[in-house]
């Protein structure tokens, strides 16, 4: 059995569990049991209702559970007489799922790792790899955040939002030991985007597939960053580039401008230039201000500061930096790129390996000491 | 969002500790009472989902290093002097900066001599993070 095709229907099986009377966290345990029995019973091939054997078979390991819980507690099991209210239906209870895992009680991490293992149908182990912690560390995160959320009914209304938010932050972890966490997040942005028509999951998921598009041309085979203007435009993936663009444009029609929307149309117009000189630098600029409009977000400012370098010259890039913390993560490396395009490759190398040093990433740390590296040696003649 | 740091316990190289009477002058059950607050506080951290890793490192140790194809490497000390020496660790995983530096301060308030907190220096390093962010 095709274990990613297993793991979308997580989030409707754990919904008729809930359904049935079964408490959230009760519930999640009982699909996680289910799903470790499929994986390791449907060797033989698949079954003809994969779906309706996980709803068996996670019912039967809730009731057993609850039994035992019961024995141990001696009050009576009532479960199936107390259905939840509100309207049905697969794809309220997914979204219902989402909203509760992200929860605003929630700390963004546990947050994510609920995420990942009630929606996503991760296993405890899997996401502790991804997160690089111990497995017993990341079970007790997860067990923590279903305490802290026993209390929501699963009917109440979220906030898009939050979700967006937790999907975001599991994108932006990328991919580390198996579990590819850029793709996950895609699958679970893409799930969300089936059930709820919000401008702004639609311009999450253009921005996250424009995005990943890019990856193959992102690092070098020696794990080197590449820079957007020196990538092999060649490696970009054009069929997730096509239906980043088609996500997009539909959410634009609608005329409800949100930040990932923007984010998403900006980095449209990279993945629509096919050379780096070709790149329509004025409009980025403009949706960059529209950025700064909805967000007030001093990164997007930044950001729309190389943008401005780009498109009226390095020193107008310079006067939009001016006004700028310097403090705000990645001020020197931007100051450091702009002083080596208005000429100053001395400045430049000083900025460069002063923002080496101030880098919070392995990758980023060597692609700035590389520049860094590349004008000294320039310098020297 | 969660970010590790190390937290550094060192034999010799940072400022003195308040409470500062070496381990071979206290008694067996003020050792057992800072052997056992240790193994609670990474017990507790595991239940709030923030640990990682401790180990605790012997002091001696031998400098190493390549003497060219063909030979075994060289190998030297310890050396008395060196003025960094580090007596063990514990990695965590936790939300902000400032829960990093609690924790920190939790960890520095071990027992020691007399029951007494040591008030030891911990260094608190960031983790470089291996991934760099997807979304440029």
């Amino acid at each position: 059995m095709n274990e990613p095709l297993l793991r979308e229907l997580v989030p409707a099986v754990i919904g008729v569990l809930v359904r049935r009377g079964a408490d959230f966290a009760a519930a999640e345990d009982a699909v996680q049991d289910a799903l470790v029995e499929a994986v390791r019973g449907w060797q033989d091939g698949p079954l003809r209702d994969p779906k309706g054997w996980l709803i068996t078979v996670a019912w039967r390991k809730f009731l057993d559970a609850a039994r035992a819980e019961t024995s141990r507690r001696h009050r009576e099991l009532r479960v199936e007489s107390e259905p939840v209210p509100g309207p049905g239906g697969p794809a309220d209870d997914t979204l219902q799922l989402y909203f509760l895992c992200a929860h605003p009680s929630l700390t963004p991490a546990s947050a994510v790792a609920l995420t990942l293992r009630a929606v996503g149908g991760l296993t405890t182990r899997q996401i502790a790899q991804a997160y690089l912690v111990p497995e017993a560390t990341m079970a007790q995160r997860i067990s923590r955040a279903k305490r802290t959320v026993s209390g929501v009914r699963f009917n109440q209304p979220g906030d898009v939002a939050t979700v967006l938010r937790v999907l975001y932050l599991v994108f932006n972890e990328g991919y580390s030991g198996d579990v590819d966490l850029a793709a996950e997040a895609i699958r679970l942005t893409r799930q969300l985007a089936a059930v709820t028509r919000h401008e702004e999951v639609a311009g999450l998921l253009a921005l996250m597939l424009l995005h990943h598009a890019r990856r193959p041309a992102r690092t070098a085979p020696d794990g080197r960053l590449v820079p957007l203007a020196e990538q092999d435009r060649g490696l970009w993936n054009t069929r997730l580039i096509a239906e980043g663009v088609d996500v997009l444009q539909a959410a634009l029609a609608r005329d409800r401008l949100g930040e990932f929307q923007a984010q998403a149309a900006i980095a449209a117009l990279h993945a629509d230039a096919r050379t780096a000189e070709e790149t329509d630098w004025v409009q980025i600029v403009e949706w960059y201000d529209e950025l700064v409009r909805l967000t007030g977000n001093p990164v997007a400012r930044l950001n729309r500061a190389v943008a401005v370098g780009e498109a009226d010259g390095a020193r107008a890039g310079l006067a939009a930096l001016a006004g700028l913390d310097p403090a705000l993560p990645r001020h020197t490396a931007v100051a450091a790129y702009l002083h080596e395009r208005a000429g100053d490759p001395v400045t430049a190398a000083r900025l460069y390996a002063e923002a080496a040093r101030q880098a919070s990433s392995l990758p980023e740390r060597d692609h700035l000491t590389r520049q860094a590296a590349r004008l000294n040696a320039q310098l020297r003649g | 969002m969660m970010a590790k740091y190390l937290l550094l316990k060192h034999y010799r190289g940072a400022p003195a500790a308040v409470n500062d009477v070496p381990m071979d002058q206290w008694t067996p059950e003020e050792l057992s009472a800072h052997v056992r607050y240790m193994a609670d506080f990474a017990a507790r951290l595991e239940g709030t989902g923030e640990f990682v890793d401790g180990q605790a490192l012997s002091p001696e140790g031998t400098f190493v290093r390549y003497d060219g194809e063909g030979r075994p490497p060289v190998t030297d000390g310890p050396f008395a002097e060196t003025k960094d020496l580090i007596a063990g660790w514990m990695v965590i995983d936790v939300e902000t900066y400032e829960r990093a530096l609690e924790l920190a301060g939790e960890l520095s308030a071990a027992p020691g001599a007399g029951g007494k907190p040591i008030h030891e220096w911990l260094e608190v390093r960031p983790f470089m993070a291996h991934q760099h962010t997807v979304i440029e």
